[in-house]
């Protein structure tokens, strides 16, 4: 049953991927992308990652759509007629594609527990958490403590990055009399 | 907008819950799905929901830009701090296990708990200095 | 085994990788600058789908420890792809930004009419 679910909603995920790659007009693409992550956050759910789903909810359906209708609002909605033939770079999508399914044939099944990856690091977090810190949730535990170092950088990109956006966007007060 | 007066009453309604909620997700993260940057993301979401409902001025009077941009830098700033506190209790940075005069459960909760309030307050200002950035630009 | 468990064994990466392909194509055959963010978004949640689906054990619970329970997910990947899910919107919209700013000085995001402009400037210069 759960893989039922899982492979429905990951048809719908690819169905939707489509309609990304056709259709022209960027609001609808926009769009599509919102419920495309709502449906990545519902097979998150399924995968057991329920911090990321809610994550991914938040900010791919929330966030990330309010940014991308507000650059649709600075810029252009509707995109240009293809000037070249896509047929090259869907040769290369697709031999890319073909090669990497090859090489999923010798990965372990989905589901199985006696995997290399869930039998070393995750494992061992899970063992010592409750001794060791205490909290129940170990996303939470791996994410503060144990691998602190990383949380502290990756908030110092998004901090870096909305330094970025600031200094691309901003209109800052005095620049503005310079140019009056 | 002037004229929406559904949204207007159901986000007025709504924004001070999904503030709550996002207060919920920090400090319930410990023992439930949530943490610094969901919550810092849901808190951005609902002042968000304000600006686009009732104009960037309004949101920008609620939530000055001065203050986000104070908080952008000061999340990172907690979060590096508490990592150098522990250098002060004899453990490596960002360990945090003497924090609490040597009580390493202890110590650890206030670590995490320190360093979540970092993240939420560097993400939410983020995604909110760069929502009003976006929406300051206007139309040339 | 049924064909169905043979599918479902591997489906995930299956859809993973058409979801990477798709990210990939309209990157490369797209040139408008919007679509390309976006396409690259769509690579981007394929990875992460990548990273989560081994984690996954069948019959488990999400990481969050209780007594009753004792089959739980990888809680590793999870926390990888948490911290890559804020940087990557913070990316995205920094990404956005230089769109837009690219608009406010060419009139335009589509890189097949901004090239000819550089070109042209360059031979000016």
């Amino acid at each position: 049953m759960e893989q039922l679910i899982n492979m429905v909603l990951l048809t719908l995920l690819a169905l939707i991927t489509f309609g990304i790659i056709r259709v022209r007009n960027l609001f609808a693409v926009v769009v599509l992308t919102s419920a495309y992550s709502f449906l990545m956050a519902s097979v998150m759910m399924v995968l057991d990652a329920v911090d990321v789903a809610m994550t991914e909810a938040s900010v791919g359906a929330g966030i990330s759509t309010v940014l991308a209708l507000g650059a649709l609002y600075l810029t252009k909605t509707e995109e240009a007629e293809p000037r070249y033939s896509p047929l090259l770079p869907a040769v290369v999508a697709g031999t890319t594609g073909a090669v990497l399914i090859f090489g999923t044939l010798d990965l372990p099944p989905f589901g199985s527990a006696d995997t290399p990856l869930n039998t070393h690091v995750g494992a061992d977090y899970l063992a010592r958490n409750m001794a060791e810190t205490d909290i129940p949730n170990v996303v939470t535990s791996v994410l503060a403590s144990y691998r602190g170092f990383d949380t502290l950088g990756e908030t110092t990109v998004v901090f870096t990055a909305g330094i970025g956006v600031l200094m691309l966007l901003k209109r800052w007060r005095k620049a503005e009399r310079r140019e009056d | 907008m002037r004229l929406d007066t559904i949204l207007r009453i159901v986000a007025k309604i709504f924004i001070p819950f999904i503030l709550m909620f996002g207060l919920y997700v920090q400090l319930h993260g410990d023992f439930g799905p949530g943490g610094g940057f969901q919550a810092g993301v849901i808190v951005a979401a609902g002042i968000i929901l304000y600006g686009i409902i009732y104009g960037i001025n309004a949101a920008q009077r609620a939530v000055p830009p001065g203050l986000v941009e104070a908080m952008m830098p000061l999340g990172v700033a907690i979060f590096a701090g508490v990592g150098i506190a522990g250098f002060f209790t004899g453990r490596n940075y960002l360990d945090y296990s003497n924090l609490m005069h040597g009580d390493m459960v202890h110590g650890q909760h206030w670590g995490v708990f320190l360093v979540e309030i970092g993240v939420l307050v560097t993400v939410s200002s983020t995604m909110l200095a760069i929502f009003y950035a976006f929406a300051g630009r206007g139309r040339e | 085994m049924t064909l169905f468990e043979e599918i479902a064994q591997h489906y995930n990466y299956w859809v993973t990788i058409l979801l990477m392909v798709s990210g990939l194509y309209i990157v490369v055959a797209k040139s408008n600058m919007i679509k390309r963010l976006l396409g690259l978004s769509v690579f981007q949640t394929s990875v992460y789908l990548l990273y989560l689906s081994p984690g996954k054990i069948l019959g488990g619970t999400p990481p969050i420890l209780a007594s009753e329970y004792s089959v739980y997910a990888n809680p590793l990947p999870h926390v990888l792809i948490l911290t890559a899910i804020v940087v990557g919107v913070a990316t995205l919209a920094l990404g956005l930004a230089l769109a837009v700013r690219i608009n406010e000085a060419f009139g335009s995001i589509e890189e097949d009419e901004i090239v000819p402009v550089i070109d042209r400037e360059d031979h000016a210069a």
